[in-house]
């Protein structure tokens, strides 16, 4: 027997080209690399000014979701995309990936969607791989027991041309969160709590692994969740151990091992998770029947409190006296109440089925308030057809709810999808930081059933109230 | 890249911790395919008015920043957005160091890749620089140290081969590309060739 192995550590050292040294960062080799259109035009330059090509054009894959829009008539109907600057990004990746051999879901593929949730939707995304792709909350793969980061796109022109990027090994945090979440508190509220309990750059330097009995019960949708946001408490990655809820999520998935081959990665899998007795750098640990549904009040995702809390005071910081200035609230002012003017549900955070549906069980029978502009956008267009199949769709537009075509839309505005200025908007996206939703917008970070419980109210409202 | 040994700038200071990315470069400026530019949109939404016009209380828009090439931030600066767009506004803007107690690990990265250099220093340094906007420093690579104005020296973390790529005006592409061997051997050894 050798050292027990944390599971972060088995999938690091099988993807060891050349081991880190002294002198230099560890070669490290990438299964999967994700790209889309903001972030690669940059290093797709790179490629053709050195006379570059893709090492392995077939371990790279595409999908355009920042910039693109959510109405029906510019994706499918033939009306432009209303942002000219957005639609030459557009078609210069579709430019690219034909030059290049890169596979790429298009506007119009049935297959489109972020790029974070069609990864594992399509089974692209696989226990033990090593995932990266330009955009930080690549995190959201670790949910399968992958190694995922997000880089930025000078790695991207480092993976394009040798499937390899250097660089120095992170340290492990271990998560452990005993217990039973309580009825109506989701993993958003659970991650909205672990990053307000250990800081926005509480993570920093380290890879977290999620572990204990209430991140096992958790269902594939609401483990993606919690390791969506890793990065919003500065961890590059978060991990789950594979387990049988991960392997049934996969079977069967169009990009998965099939027959012998589905076999013998099970294997391999179940070899993943942290031995007995592996060491971590540090450990912290959450008492999941303690917590209740969470919803931020300031301009990071770590000031955030629950619900029915009121917001905390804090003398003498001037940092966060203007985060309460930004956001027009006072301390000692409960959040319950509040006014709100916008309901954002989806992103890579909350765009999943389980999302939508866990919205629509709030909305069923229930209107929408008068003046509350609520925007329902499906992470994938798969996530669209499977919503529609179970009706979710008439529960959103009878409810007066807008239902898109997939994007990441409103979680940060590229597309125009935006919140008005100095109104409050109720969002299960990711990032709470100013302007982020558009300048000038106030941003309240929830869960999807919260966030319905806001729009039905139009005031923040804890959802145990209305089931 | 240019070779980096020694910076010598007095320093602008922005007394703000956690300043992420969406603050250095807003979402909306993203809509770009090249890497040039970006400097007129940094800090676009802390620098401008509503109607476009220069906020003369943003200290980047005073008289004394002009020309500086240090920037002094608090704690946590980069958080959130991998978007390299941020080193790319910063550089194109004219500065070549980042001076804070922590620097977020994705922007770290980024910022090593573009001749920007990140300098971690101590919580007591840190309070002095905040203190003191534009004063008079110097940054030393070989000696991964810092000189205040007192010729007080302060040693800062930086990772061995980032400083030799810095100090060489190495990319780290072509050290990549340069380990095709072993790569090819990997690929072998998983069956993945």
């Amino acid at each position: 027997m050798g050292t027990p192995l944390t599971l972060f550590e088995k999938v690091w050292r099988s993807h060891e080209v050349v081991p880190q040294s002294t002198d230099t960062p560890a070669v490290l080799y990438i299964d999967l690399h994700l790209i889309h259109e903001v972030t690669s035009p940059q290093a797709f330059t790179v490629l053709r000014e050195r006379g570059l090509r893709l090492r392995r054009p077939e371990l790279t894959f595409a999908t355009m979701d920042h910039s693109t829009p959510t109405r029906t008539e510019q994706v499918f109907g033939g009306a432009p995309i209303s942002i000219e600057a957005a639609a030459r990004q557009v078609h210069a990746l579709e430019r690219n990936c034909a030059a290049f051999n890169v596979e790429l879901l298009g506007l119009r593929d049935a297959r489109r969607g972020i790029v974070h949730i069609i990864g594992p939707e399509l089974g692209l995304t696989l226990p033990g791989k090593t995932v990266v792709c330009g955009d930080s909350h690549t995190s959201t793969h670790g949910a399968l027991g992958a190694l995922a980061f997000g880089i930025g796109t000078t790695e991207v022109g480092h993976v394009f041309a040798t499937q390899c990027l250097l660089q120095r090994k992170p340290r492990t945090l271990a998560v452990n969160v005993h217990g039973a979440l309580p009825a109506a508190v989701s993993a958003k509220d659970l991650i909205l709590a672990i990053i307000g309990r250990i800081g926005v750059a509480g993570g920093t330097g380290h890879v977290i692994e999620y572990r204990g009995e209430a991140i096992r019960a958790l269902d594939m949708d609401g483990r993606m969740t919690v390791c969506n946001m890793s990065i919003e408490a500065g961890a590059r990655a978060g991990m789950i151990a594979p387990d049988e809820s991960t392997f049934r999520y996969l079977a069967g998935r169009p990009r998965a091992p099939q027959g012998a081959a589905w076999e013998a990665a099970l294997e391999q899998w179940r070899q993943l998770p942290s031995d007995p007795g592996a060491r971590f750098d540090r450990e912290v640990d959450i008492e999941a029947g303690s917590l209740e549904p969470m919803m931020t009040y300031g301009t990071n995702p770590g000031m955030v409190i629950p619900v029915g809390g009121t917001i905390p005071e804090r003398a003498d910081d001037p940092m966060f006296a203007k985060a309460l200035s930004y956001m027009g609230f006072a301390p000692g002012q409960p959040l319950r109440e509040h006014p709100v003017n916008v309901v954002f549900v989806g992103s890579c955070t909350n765009g999943r089925i389980s999302d939508l549906r866990a919205a629509a069980s709030l909305l069923r029978g229930r209107k929408v308030a008068s003046g509350v502009h609520m925007l329902v956008v499906p992470g994938s267009q798969h996530v669209k057809q499977q919503a529609e199949a179970e009706g979710l769709d008439r529960i959103f537009l009878e409810a007066g709810a807008e239902w898109r075509e997939s994007g990441c839309s409103m979680c940060l505005g590229m597309n125009g999808d935006l919140v008005p200025k100095g109104q409050y908007a109720v969002s299960t996206s990711n990032r709470n930081f100013e302007g982020r939703q558009g300048v000038g917008a106030r941003t309240l970070l929830a869960s999807p059933l919260t966030a319905a419980a806001c729009a039905v109210r139009g005031r923040v409202t804890d959802p145990r109230e209305l089931l | 890249m240019e070779p980096i040994r020694t910076l010598r700038s007095r320093t602008v200071v922005l007394n703000a911790s956690d300043i992420d990315t969406d603050q250095i470069i807003p979402a909306r400026f993203l809509t770009t395919t090249t890497r040039e530019g970006l400097g007129e949109h940094l800090f676009a939404d802390w620098r401008y008015g509503p109607d476009g016009t220069p906020r003369a209380d943003f200290v980047l828009n005073q008289p004394q920043a002009r020309g500086c090439t240090i920037l002094v931030a608090g704690a946590n600066f980069g958080c959130g957005s991998s978007r390299e767009h941020a080193p790319w506004a910063l550089t194109d803007f004219g500065l070549r160091a980042v001076i804070s107690t922590q620097i977020a690990d994705i922007f770290r990265n980024n910022a090593l890749k573009n001749g920007l250099l990140p300098v971690i220093v101590d919580a007591d340094t840190h309070r002095w620089l905040l203190e003191h906007p534009g004063e008079p420093l110097s940054i030393d690579l070989e000696s991964s140290s810092l000189t205040l104005p007192s010729g007080a020296t302060v040693s800062f973390p930086l990772e061995p081969f980032a400083r030799y790529c810095l100090m060489n005006g190495v990319d780290e592409l072509g050290f990549l590309l340069g380990r095709e061997a072993e790569i090819a051997a990997y690929e072998a050894r998983r069956g993945l060739a």
